[in-house]
C-alpha cells in the first residue's frame, strides 16, 4: 500500500443555481491577461448542451484521454508514438474556433462619437486582433438553451438514448436542464501529464494538484489534446499552455479556492482523499462497469488503523491524516457514495465528484407533485424521471444508470425523512421505509442533511495544513536566505526573447 | 565581383563563421540560463488549426530530410561519393534531396501566406519572424536553385564543403575549396551562416529543446518537495 493524499473536490449539482459566480471570481484573479481572456478554467456549462469548448466531450472528435487497447490503458491520440509524428500539427487539437475569439467593446466610441441622428454604439473589438468584429459564438453561449435544436440536441451525452427519450427532452413545458459546473479535475490518471512531451506538467506529490511547469513548456500542445475535459488551455501570447491551478496558493495559505470560496449555492465541497498510489494504473485499466467502484476502492478509509500506519510511513503528516478523517468529499464520495465521477469513462480517475442534481428528475411528469405517490413504488418519479436515466449515466456513471439511481434514491429518501421530522406532512413510517430501501440510515441521513442544507464554510471546505513552509526550508537554508533575499526583480511573461 | 575578391572572402568564409558560431552557443546557453520561459515553439496553431497543416507538416519534414542529406555529406563524405559512383544510385540521391527541398518551400510558401494573410495570426508575428521568414526562403529557394542548375550537388558537397566546414573546425579555415564555386553557391553558405548567428535570438530554439526524455520516462510525472516516499511515480 502507497499511501497518499490529495485534494479533492465535489460539487453538488442540486444546489447549483448557474449564477456563474465562481466563473467571474477566478477570471478575475487568474485570466484576465493577454493571451488567457478565452480562457474559463472555471465556467458554467447548461447540461444538455454544447458545452465549452464546443463538443468536448465527443472523443471521437477531439480523441482525448486513455483508452483500454489489447487489455492495456492507453492515451487515445497523444501516445508517444503519435505525438512523434504529430508534433508539427496535432490533428486533434481544438482551434479558437472550437472556443471563441474574446472581445471588447470600443467604448471610447460613446463618448467620442460625432453628433448626427442616431444613438452611438459600442462595436465589438476583437481581444486577439484588435479590429472590429462580428460576435458569432461566446463563453456560454448556450447558458439556459436546454431544450433548443441548436444546443442542447447535439449534447454528446445522448448517445443511447431512444427517439421517444430525446423527443422526451424537447418538448415545450418538458423540456429540462441543469447546470455543470467545472475546473480541472486534478486527476489521479491524468492524461495531460502522461502526454506531455516536454515533461513539464505535473502532480504534486503531497497534494496531487496538476500544475504546468511555464518554464519547461515548449507549447508542443499535446496536453490540450490529450485533456479528454478540455481544461488546459493554450495561451496564444505566450506560446505556453495554462491551466487550473485549484488556487494553491490560497490553498497553502489556508484560504479555499476562489470559485469554492464564491460559491453562491454553496454547492463546492474540499478536503483531503487518501489512495492508494500503487492501484492507480491497475484501476484506470478496470472494465468499464467497474471503474466507479474501482476509483472508490483505490479511496482509503481514513480510521483504518492500518491505513494511518502506512500514511505515516509515507510522511503523510498527522494533521493531514486528521483532516482526511473530517473531509466532506470522503463521505460524500466513499461511505455515502452520492458523488460520482464524470465521465469516468475517460479513465483519468478525476478527483472531482459531482452529486447528481435532483431537480430536473423529481419535477415530475405527472401534475400530482413530488409528495404524492401513485403506486406502492416510493421511488416512481425517479424510475420515470423527467430526464432520462441514461443521459444523466452518461455523464456521471460511466453509462450505468445503476449509480446515478442509486444517488437519486439516498437524496430522495433523505428529504422525505427531514420533511416528515420538520413539517410532519408526510408518514414518518413511510420515510424510515424510503431510507431503507435507498440503503441509508437515520444518522447518516442527518448527516447528509446537515452538510447539505446546513453546511458552514469549515464544514464545507476542510483545508488540511500544507507544509509549504517545511517544503522551502528543505531546499533552502533559512539562514542562507536571510542575508541573501531581500530586494529584487521580478519579471514578466514575454513572448519569446 | 566583390564577393570573388580574396578579402572580402577572407571576412566572409573564415572569420563569419567563428562569430556565427560563438554568437549561437553563448547566446542559446545564456538564454536557457536566464530566460528559460521564452524557449517555445510558439506555436499557432490554435489561431489557425487548418492551413497549419499544409504549411508546417511539408516544411518540418521537408527541411529534417534535407538537414540530415547535409549533415551525412558533413559526416561520412566518403560513403556519398561511393554511393554516387553508380549514375542510378546519384540519380536517386539527387532526386531525393530536390523533391524534399521544394516540398520543404512549399511548407515555408504556405508559412509566410498564412502569417500574413490570417489577420489573428499577423498578430503574434513579430520583426524578427518576418527577417527569420525570409532567411528562410533564401536559403530554401537558393537551394534548390543550386541543385536545378549545378546538379550532383551531393557529390561535390562532399568534396569541396566537407573539406572546408571541417577546415573551420579544426581551426585552419582552408578558403581554397570554395573560392571557385559559383556566386549562388556562396550565397547559400553565406545565408546559412546568417542563420546560424541569428538562430539563438528567435523562436529557433525551439529546435535545440526538442523532447526527447520523454520517449524513455514513465507516463507520471509527480513532483516532491519534500523526500518522495517510494517510487516516483
Amino acid at each position: 500500500m502507497n499511501v497518499r493524499s490529495q485534494i479533492a473536490m465535489v460539487f453538488h449539482l442540486d444546489k447549483c443555481i448557474g449564477c456563474h459566480t465562481c466563473s467571474l471570481a477566478c477570471k478575475n484573479i487568474w485570466t484576465d491577461r493577454k493571451g488567457t481572456e478565452y480562457m474559463w478554467w472555471n465556467n458554467v456549462e447548461t447540461k444538455p448542451g454544447t458545452g465549452y469548448p464546443t463538443k468536448w466531450e465527443d472523443q471521437e472528435k477531439f480523441k482525448g484521454g486513455w483508452e483500454k487497447k489489447n487489455g492495456h490503458v492507453r492515451l487515445k491520440s497523444t501516445g508517444k508514438g503519435r505525438i512523434v509524428t504529430n508534433i508539427f500539427h496535432n490533428p486533434h487539437m481544438p482551434s479558437m474556433d472550437d472556443y471563441y475569439e474574446p472581445w471588447t467593446y470600443d467604448y471610447q466610441n460613446l463618448f467620442n462619437a460625432p453628433e448626427g441622428p442616431d444613438q452611438p454604439t459600442a462595436k465589438p473589438i476583437s481581444m486577439v486582433t484588435g479590429e472590429y468584429i462580428d460576435i458569432e459564438s461566446g463563453p456560454n453561449w448556450d447558458d439556459d438553451l436546454g431544450g433548443s435544436p441548436v444546443y442542447g440536441e447535439n449534447d454528446p451525452n445522448f448517445a443511447g438514448l431512444t427517439d421517444e427519450q430525446r423527443l422526451q427532452l424537447f418538448s415545450i413545458e418538458q423540456l429540462v436542464f441543469f447546470y455543470f459546473p467545472r475546473i480541472c479535475n486534478h486527476c489521479t490518471n491524468p492524461a495531460c501529464v502522461a502526454a506531455c512531451p516536454s515533461g513539464a506538467l505535473y502532480k504534486r506529490g503531497e497534494d496531487g494538484i496538476v500544475l504546468l511547469d511555464q518554464k519547461r513548456c515548449r507549447a508542443w500542445r499535446s496536453c490540450v489534446a490529450a485533456c479528454p475535459y478540455k481544461k488546459v488551455f493554450f495561451n496564444w501570447f505566450t506560446g505556453k499552455s495554462e491551466k487550473c491551478i485549484l488556487c494553491y496558493p490560497r490553498l497553502e495559505t489556508g484560504q479555499a479556492p476562489a470559485c469554492f470560496h464564491s460559491c453562491v449555492g454553496r454547492i463546492r465541497y474540499l478536503g483531503v482523499l487518501l489512495y492508494d498510489a500503487d492501484r492507480v494504473e491497475e484501476t484506470a485499466n478496470l472494465p468499464q462497469e467497474q471503474l466507479i467502484d474501482g476509483q472508490r476502492d483505490m479511496i482509503l478509509d481514513p480510521g483504518d488503523p492500518h491505513v494511518i500506519a502506512n500514511a505515516k510511513k509515507n510522511g503523510i503528516p498527522d494533521s493531514v491524516i486528521k483532516a482526511a478523517e473530517e473531509s466532506p468529499v470522503y463521505q460524500f464520495i466513499k461511505v455515502w457514495k452520492l458523488a460520482l465521477p464524470p465521465h469516468a469513462e475517460f479513465r483519468t480517475l478525476p478527483m472531482l465528484f459531482y452529486v447528481p442534481p435532483m431537480a430536473p428528475v423529481m419535477a415530475s411528469r405527472q401534475d400530482t407533485g413530488a409528495l404524492n405517490s401513485v403506486s406502492d413504488n416510493l421511488f416512481h418519479d425517479i424510475d420515470d424521471a423527467r430526464v432520462p436515466m441514461k443521459f444523466l449515466a452518461n455523464l456521471f456513471g460511466a453509462g450505468q444508470e445503476g449509480k446515478v439511481a442509486y444517488a437519486l434514491r439516498k437524496q430522495k429518501a433523505v428529504r422525505w425523512y427531514r420533511r416528515a421530522v420538520t413539517v410532519g406532512d408526510v408518514d414518518l413510517e413511510t420515510a424510515e421505509r424510503m431510507l431503507r430501501e435507498a440503503d441509508c440510515t437515520v444518522s447518516e441521513a442527518m448527516a447528509i442533511y446537515e452538510i447539505t442544507s446546513l453546511c458552514t464554510f469549515e464544514q464545507r471546505f476542510v483545508i488540511p495544513p500544507m507544509y509549504r513552509e517545511q517544503a522551502i526550508e528543505a531546499l533552502k537554508d533559512p539562514h542562507e536566505q536571510k542575508q541573501s533575499a531581500g530586494f529584487g526583480f521580478l519579471s514578466g511573461p514575454r513572448r519569446g526573447l | 565581383m566583390a564577393l570573388s575578391s580574396n578579402s572580402l572572402d577572407i571576412v566572409l568564409f573564415a572569420a563569419l563563421p567563428y562569430l556565427v558560431l560563438f554568437t549561437f552557443l553563448l547566446v542559446s546557453i545564456q538564454r536557457y540560463r536566464a530566460q528559460t520561459f521564452s524557449f517555445s515553439s510558439l506555436s499557432s496553431q490554435l489561431l489557425e488549426n487548418k492551413r497549419h497543416f499544409w504549411a508546417l507538416v511539408p516544411f518540418h519534414y521537408g527541411i529534417l530530410v534535407v538537414f540530415a542529406g547535409h549533415l551525412v555529406a558533413f559526416l561520412i563524405p566518403r560513403s556519398i561519393v561511393l554511393w554516387n559512383s553508380q549514375p542510378l544510385r546519384l540519380y536517386v540521391l539527387e532526386v531525393t534531396g530536390l523533391v524534399f527541398g521544394i516540398l520543404t518551400l512549399v511548407g515555408l510558401t504556405e508559412m509566410i501566406a498564412r502569417r500574413f494573410t490570417n489577420s489573428k495570426v499577423r498578430k503574434v508575428t513579430s520583426r524578427l519572424d518576418a527577417l527569420l521568414y525570409l532567411l528562410l526562403l533564401t536559403q530554401v529557394v537558393s537551394g534548390i536553385a543550386l541543385a536545378v542548375y549545378y546538379p550532383w550537388g551531393s557529390s561535390w558537397f562532399a568534396t569541396n564543403l566537407t573539406p572546408y566546414l571541417w577546415s573551420l573546425f579544426r581551426f585552419q579555415p582552408d578558403l581554397t575549396y570554395i573560392t571557385g564555386l559559383p556566386i549562388l553557391a556562396k550565397l547559400h553558405i553565406l545565408n546559412a551562416f546568417v542563420v546560424i548567428g541569428l538562430f539563438p535570438f528567435t523562436r529557433l530554439v525551439h529546435i535545440l529543446v526538442v523532447p526527447n526524455p520523454y520517449l524513455w520516462r514513465k507516463p507520471q510525472v509527480v513532483r516532491w518537495y519534500r523526500p518522495a516516499p517510494r517510487n516516483l511515480t
